[in-house]
């Protein structure tokens, strides 16, 4: 059946079964390829997004359930004060190694970073335990959120 | 991290190896003015012939680049090899930027696709790529700027030598003139093209680029979620699949209900695949048998695949298990070795006159490669031609299988080669391309084929599991005079499997007077290939265990040990028996960065630290790359493990061509190792996996991942890689220093927390 959603600040509709998880309308409806498939159970955190500002697991998240939520991907970040200061830190710090989780580990960072400006050690791993990088490029992107903690969130942008 | 610099025991010759033969440069104006400059260069020979069993790299011998300069001043440099996150797409073509002498800022990076006339070798994988291309992409560069600086004394009417370059101009200082590489393209191309072997480099300490920290040239895209991966590619007109292969290895569908399969929603078809139709058939790297899903999204293929109710002829493996394995390994451990890999001494008697004998048996487990971006591939098949869109490791080889599996010519193929979550040696096969390829020509429509992640963990090539029996003998001074390892491995119709195999040269061999390494085989049906640092992953938990054990019996400090065994620094030959100053171990390199990371870690005061937190040290020596490195570990009362710090010090030559993504490869690789030490295992039962994603595979998390202290050791001696030899070594490190904090010894892994309680 027909559901329109809000993703990225546009309305979106798409005629699929209600049980379809997010990630699947995301990446193959609206062609929005930043949410990432890496394990459909949500061990892994790749297919992060926000539903109203707060991050979820797409795979898990069927499109019935959406409603009239406010979805965000990685792709609409750009538009988010913390989402764009994290994305500039993390070229800043060059953070990716093979970059596939990355997308995931900004969004659940620009959850944490906020309603939590200001994140202990034990803070970030609480929040960021859910994201797997299989590269292991954990060491920056406890750096880059601690970075992105001092930086005011407005004057950033992505060249 | 840190650099710095040592004056290495054995001198080596210089890296510059000369290119006097079958070297061309070759200099062309192209549309719109700009200079494009292609070269050809012979591999270095013997990184090439160890390659080449390895990787099947092709027959290209040569190793090529390609660069084109725009009127305009923007350099556009081919990155020819696959992006699997070793961070090369940034790394190499700062290597010709720097020579070329041209500013960063102008430099874009261009992923080529597979054309092995046009490139060369195009594969990721052994932590080669610096080792082959460091040396031969300076020269590239260095010609080019030759000859624009030859364009410019010429239009001065000057000589070359009166002039100098920076960031992408040249300059007459005499005169005050100056000229932009952009406006001297179309003269340059018709200067004489320079003698590859003879061109004059820059002085390192001129670097510019190489040597700064450069940031990825596609983290824009990767932050942004701009599709980069071989998951993100759409074509028009594209279906969905996925492959429901038989669940134990090597078995063949007898029937599935396809009738209901093709009935439900979204679903365009479904087929039985059978291996045996495929030319060549039973290809191991190929097709297996299976059922593919088609449908008009990936969500409709996969859900149908709940649906599926195949029946299956379970061959052979099917009576294979972990536990049969382990039986086995400990009978077959039990008589004398099959055959043996080097025999020194007489180890016999020299264990009946030790002062000391120790014994202990090792295993670890099979292991699966879990790149987070699940296996994929996108291929349109149309009149007997295939395209690929592939997050491939070594696309050269992944045409040739797919035309000997289609019976097509591999000039029919074209491969396109996307940016790849992740390899870990996993994308060194290339079984998604055989399937996607068949699947397409069996649709008749273009076909992104997508794995779940139990797919990945079910039917991978693993790491193969091992066993190895040790027996030591140290003398009355408390020195190894004697070592045995019989080594029982695996194999499939009278041939090793893949990375399953041990060296004859093996640590500590050529350094203990009597020593014997025996080797037993069993028959394994179950697929193996290299991972990260392959072979080295497995046997430098084992021998760098086991060498702690007789430090520990010798009442020695573990690393005061390891330095006496290495003793005076010398070269030991590797074991072709020809020397190669990239293969052949240097104890003094080693030793060098043994005592530095004693140093950093405050190795002396480790006995300040609380009960039942600890440091161990551990070596290792792979992929050219010499790494000593100390974890320091807490065991709690309920054993459970908190890595509170990795030390990591590596000797990798005379440059850190990018020290940002240098330090980045160091930290995930001894991360990455103490994820698999910690919580990684595949285990068999009835031929089959039994875990299936990352609740029974885990990966190391951001709460578990220590902070991690890297320092490179700058030597007279070649630059080489940095994707692997960081990983090795952590895994005993880690093992040895739970043995201090707790006094239990881990012999096998993943290393059981149960154990280690208070």
């Amino acid at each position: 059946m027909a559901y329109t959603i809000e993703v990225n600040g546009a309305k979106r509709t798409v005629d699929v079964d209600g049980d379809t998880p997010l990630l699947w309308i995301l990446r193959d409806e609206l062609d929005l390829k930043g949410s990432k498939f890496g394990c459909g159970a949500g061990l892994c955190g790749a297919c992060t997004v926000h539903l109203d500002g707060k991050a979820v697991r797409s795979c898990l998240t069927p499109i019935s359930t959406v409603a009239s939520a406010v979805v965000a991907t990685i792709e609409g970040m750009a538009a988010n004060p913390v989402g764009r200061k994290l994305q500039a830190v993390w070229m800043e710090l060059d953070v990716p190694q093979c970059g596939y989780c990355q997308a995931g580990q900004i969004m659940t960072a620009t959850e944490l970073l906020t309603r939590n400006p200001n994140p202990s050690d034990a803070d970030i791993d609480a929040a960021m335990t859910g994201n797997v990088c299989r590269c292991c490029t954990y060491t920056r992107i406890r750096a880059a959120i601690k970075k992105a903690a001092l930086i005011p969130s407005t004057a950033t942008s992505i060249k | 991290m840190t650099v710095k610099s040592v004056q290495s025991h054995a001198a080596r010759e210089s890296s510059a190896t000369p290119h006097s033969r079958r070297v061309f440069l070759k200099a062309t104006v192209v549309a719109g003015g700009g200079l494009l400059l292609q070269a050809a260069l012979p591999s270095l020979a013997r990184v090439a012939m160890a390659d080449a069993a390895a990787f099947s790299a092709g027959d290209a011998a040569s190793l090529n680049a390609y660069v084109r300069i725009a009127p305009d001043g923007i350099v556009t440099i081919m990155s020819k090899n696959p992006e699997i996150g070793q961070g090369i797409k940034t790394m190499l073509p700062m290597v010709i930027a720097e020579e070329l002498d041209v500013d960063w800022a102008n430099v874009r990076v261009e992923q080529a696709p597979l054309d092995a006339a046009k490139y060369g070798q195009q594969f990721a994988g052994g932590s080669r790529a610096t080792p082959l291309n460091y040396d031969p992409l300076r020269r590239v560069g260095a010609a080019g700027r030759q000859m624009l600086v030859a364009a410019a004394a010429q239009s001065w009417n000057v000589a070359p030598s009166e002039c100098s370059t920076e960031a992408g101009v040249v300059y007459h200082r005499e005169s005050g003139r100056s000229l932009a590489y952009g406006a001297l393209t179309a003269k340059a191309a018709s200067m004489p093209v320079p003698d590859l072997a003879t061109v004059t480099l820059k002085d390192p300490k001129r670097f510019q680029i190489i040597g700064r920290r450069i940031p990825g040239v596609d983290n824009a895209k990767v932050v942004t979620g701009q599709p980069l991966f071989g998951i993100d590619v759409t074509v028009p007109g594209m279906l969905y699949a996925v492959f429901h292969k038989c669940p134990v290895f090597g078995g063949t569908v007898l029937s599935a209900n396809i009738d209901a399969l093709t009935a439900l929603p979204g679903v365009r078809d479904a087929f039985i695949i059978k291996a045996s139709e495929a030319n060549p058939s039973a290809d191991p790297q190929g097709l297996s048998d299976g059922v593919a899903i088609v449908a008009n999204n990936w969500w409709a293929a996969n859900r149908a695949r709940e649906k599926l109710n195949a029946t299956w002829d379970e061959g052979p493996t099917a009576a294979q298990s972990s536990e049969s394995f382990a039986q086995g390994a400990a009978k077959l451990a039990r008589g004398e070795p099959a055959s043996y890999l080097r025999r020194d001494g007489d180890v016999a008697s020299s264990f009946k006159g030790a002062a000391h004998v120790v014994e202990a048996a090792y295993s670890y487990p099979f292991l699966a490669h879990i790149s987070l971006e699940p296996q994929n591939c996108t291929a349109h098949f149309q009149d007997d031609r295939v395209v690929f869109w592939a997050p491939t490791q070594l696309p050269g080889p992944g045409a040739k299988l797919v035309a000997a599996t289609l019976g097509i010519a591999e000039r029919d193929i074209t491969v396109n080669m996307t940016r790849t979550g992740g390899g870990f040696g996993r994308r060194l096969r290339n079984d998604f391309m055989a399937e996607a390829a068949w699947i397409s020509r069996a649709v008749g429509a273009p076909v992104k084929l997508v794995w779940t992640r139990e797919d990945d963990i079910r039917h991978d090539f693993y790491r193969p599991a091992g066993f190895h029996f040790l027996k030591g003998g140290l003398d009355n001074a408390g020195k190894l005079v004697a070592l045995r390892d019989h080594f029982v491995t695996f194999g499939h119709n009278g041939m090793l499997a893949d990375s399953a195999a041990m060296d004859a040269n093996e640590f500590p061999a050529q350094l203990v007077p009597h020593l014997e390494y025996g080797q037993s085989v069993m028959e394994l049906g179950v697929p193996t290939g290299p991972l990260r640092a392959p072979r080295s992953n497995a046997l430098g938990f084992v021998f760098q265990s086991f060498i702690d054990e007789l430090a520990h019996q010798a009442g020695a400090d573990p690393l005061n040990f390891r330095l006496t065994l290495l003793g005076e620094p010398r070269v030991l030959v590797n074991s072709t028996g020809k020397a190669d100053p990239l293969r052949d171990f240097d104890t003094g390199r080693m030793r060098n960065v043994l005592w530095r990371v004693g140093e950093i870690s405050g190795w002396s005061q480790r006995h300040t630290l609380p009960a039942r937190t600890a440091k161990g040290v551990a070596f290792y020596f792979s992929h050219f790359g010499y790494f000593a490195e100390v974890v320091q570990v807490t065991v709690k009362p309920a054993g459970d493990i908190k890595l509170d710090h990795v030390w990591v010090v590596g000797d990798v030559g005379s440059q850190i061509i990018n020290p940002s993504g240098a330090e980045n490869q160091v930290q995930g690789a001894a991360l990455d190792g103490l994820g698999s030490a910690l919580g990684q295992a595949v285990t068999i039962d009835r031929g089959r996996v039994v875990q299936s994603n990352f609740d029974s595979v885990k990966p190391l998390r951001m709460d578990q991942a220590p902070p991690v202290d890297v320092e490179f050791l700058i030597t007279d001696n070649p630059p080489t890689g940095l994707g692997e030899p960081a990983l090795p070594p952590v895994v005993p490190a880690l093992c040895n220093g739970i043995f201090a904090a707790t006094g239990r010894r881990i012999r096998n892994l993943p290393i059981d927390v149960d154990g280690l309680k208070a």
